[in-house]
């Protein structure tokens, strides 16, 4: 009813090559943008610290690892690592060139993990598939070694982990103990939009159609002239500036400090899990995927007691905890057989049935 | 405009020449010292019982093996030991045997795909999605959008093409090729698998690739109905070596040929 491709006509390429064709869908994504930023003024502390800013971080570290492994077919355990690299970096340049404006090296500092993706995703011209995917655990393996053995990328603090030294934006503190919960989800959701709305460019683009040929199939993909290392290796930089600027964001942003093990390679599967739970191969899959796996086991520890707490079952806290990782795990293994390819597919298939409805055709 | 890297050829002259071409795995060998040319503006086919070296001459002819023996002159330039992107750049397109589509692409989509190495703006308009970027897809989509026309798959624009049935997706495979504005383009087995309908409309449409575009044409193709209706000239391989050469009708007639189809008594 409210949703009808009806009576939108393209005239032109350029209108026919939007990225949201349907009036409907761009003024969805108004509304949701717009709510996002109220959320700010509206959420409790709470809400913004522990589910949003992680929600909106992982999103974009999902974001990184989907142009990779969705877009491109290139499996990668390094996501961890990647994300550190841009940590690492942008400590070492914030505290290096303390005058410059820290949002500067957040962007700044994916570039340096880009550099280093590209490097550990030279192999990917030769090996395929799961065989990849070690070789990129070399990268988790050694990057996560740099980080506990070189002094140097921590300035020589003696706990060995990142602090985030107080950095103001106009006066406000942006990074610090002193930073505000509000401003700094305003500066991630800020960014988180920024970057998606870069991707969603690259990957509708030529270079998006480059990376889905390789991934489709590689073979025609070069006989196309599509040179398979320049465009794999593109992957590689794009997703590790990607999680790069993500491990900035959840270390200084979020934490507020770190310790290596935070890029550790539970983090690479972490992220994985939310890549192929939303939907390889789509951007909004990715914030599904984080959304899933982040804020559903919060939502559960909430939600929990008190669905319980009426019929008189109190349970510790302990058992609460139990039962969230098993109802999320069920929650996995649901989804997975109801739809193999990811929320994103359900997501699609709902906007189609939404498009006839109330007719089933 | 660029200066050509070639010397611009008329129609009849040799686009391309095979010359002693052997190639072999190991002990097996492939191909055994074959010669050919390919024309220009010509429809050649090549024939042959299976397993003949008919899919691994085209293998060689785009790159993907390098000849063990022999040379290969594309444009009165001799080949160097290439990839097989280097030789899509230099004017080769080729569809396969089975069907080598993006499968989870539209048409529209694998059809663009296949205009990748004409599209020149760079990395930074790509990101945007603006200006230079919006240009050049604008103006492809344009050329694609005649590609659709001519092989009549308007109605399946949007559609993935994993969903599509086989006919269509040997033609959505053949207008992808046709995106690259090849100067030779390689057919392996067109029809394969086809009713009679879609080999007749397939027929029509590698004839008016032929005379509208001028696009030669190399077919691997094994209704000889086919081969003899379209092709200029036929080339017969068996157990890799070449046993016959000319116009259909000669080729109809070599007992050599008839031997390698029918079998010889003994």
């Amino acid at each position: 009813m409210f949703y009808r491709e009806a009576g939108q006509f393209k005239s032109n390429y350029v209108s026919d090559a939007a990225i949201f064709p349907l009036r409907e869908d761009r003024i969805g994504l108004g509304i949701v943008i717009a709510a996002a930023y109220a959320l700010a003024f509206m959420g409790s502390d709470f809400l913004l610290q522990a589910v949003m800013i992680p929600f909106l971080v992982f999103s974009l570290a999902s974001i990184g690892l989907n142009i990779l492994t969705g877009y491109t077919g290139l499996l990668s355990l390094g996501t961890g690592a990647f994300m550190g690299v841009g940590a690492y970096a942008c400590y070492k340049l914030m505290t290096a060139f303390p005058d410059v404006n820290v949002i500067v090296w957040i962007f700044v500092s994916g570039f340096f993990s880009a550099a280093i993706g590209a490097l550990f995703g030279l192999p990917s011209l030769r090996i395929k598939g799961f065989y990849l995917a070690v070789a990129t655990l070399a990268a988790q393996f050694f990057l996560q070694w740099c980080f506990i053995r070189i002094p140097w990328l921590v300035n020589y603090n003696v706990s060995g982990a990142l602090d985030a030294p107080l950095r103001t934006f106009f006066g406000i503190p942006i990074i610090g103990a002193t930073a505000t919960p509000q401003t700094r989800y305003l500066l991630v959701l800020t960014i988180v939009i920024l970057l998606t709305w870069l991707a969603s460019n690259l990957v509708h683009g030529r270079i998006g159609r480059m990376w889905i040929a390789i991934r489709d199939m590689d073979l025609a993909a070069e006989l196309m002239g599509i040179r398979p290392l320049q465009t794999k290796l593109l992957a590689f930089a794009v997703s590790s500036y990607y999680c790069g600027v993500a491990g900035a964001l959840l270390v200084f942003l979020w934490y507020g400090g770190a310790e290596y093990d935070v890029f550790n390679i539970n983090q690479s599967f972490f992220i994985l899990f939310m890549v192929i739970i939303g939907g390889l191969g789509s951007l909004i899959g990715s914030f599904f995927g984080a959304a899933l796996i982040f804020i559903m086991p919060i939502v559960l520890g909430i939600v929990l007691p008190a669905l319980l707490s009426p019929f008189g079952i109190s349970v510790g806290s302990d058992t609460i905890e139990h039962l969230r990782f098993m109802i999320v795990g069920a929650l996995i293994i649901f989804f997975l057989i109801v739809e193999p390819h990811g929320l994103a597919r359900l997501w699609q298939i709902g906007k189609q049935k939404l498009l006839v409805w109330p007719f089933p055709y | 405009m660029r200066a050509p890297d070639h010397p611009i050829l008329s129609k009849g002259d040799v686009l391309l020449a095979v010359e002693n071409v052997s190639l072999g795995f190991g002990g097996v060998k492939a191909l055994t010292d074959v010669s050919f040319d390919i024309r220009k503006g010509e429809i050649r086919a090549i024939i042959g019982p299976n397993g003949a070296g008919k899919t691994s001459m085209l293998n060689c002819i785009n790159g993907f093996y390098y000849p063990t023996e022999g040379r290969i002159t594309f444009k009165g330039v001799k080949r160097p030991k290439m990839r097989p992107y280097e030789a899509a750049r230099g004017g080769i397109a080729r569809t396969f045997q089975n069907v080598a589509l993006f499968k989870s692409m539209s048409t529209l989509d694998n059809i663009m795909a296949g205009r990748s190495i004409k599209m020149r703006s760079n990395f930074f308009w790509q990101l945007f999605r603006h200006g230079p970027a919006m240009t050049e897809e604008v103006e492809h989509r344009r050329f694609v959008e005649e590609i659709i026309d001519f092989l009549e798959i308007q109605h399946i624009r949007r559609t993935p093409v994993g969903r599509l049935p086989y006919g269509l997706q040997k033609r959505v495979e053949l207008g992808r090729a046709l995106a690259m504005e090849p100067e030779l383009l390689l057919l392996d087995e067109p029809m394969a698998g086809m009713n009679l309908e879609e080999k007749e409309d397939m027929s029509r449409f590698i004839l008016e690739v032929n005379q509208q575009y001028g696009t030669t044409i190399a077919l691997i193709e094994h209704d000889m109905g086919v081969v003899m209706d379209l092709s200029d000239r036929v080339v017969v391989l068996e157990y890799g070596r070449k046993i016959a050469d000319g116009t259909p009708a000669e080729v109809k007639r070599d007992q050599r040929v008839i031997d390698a189809y029918l079998g010889v008594a003994h």
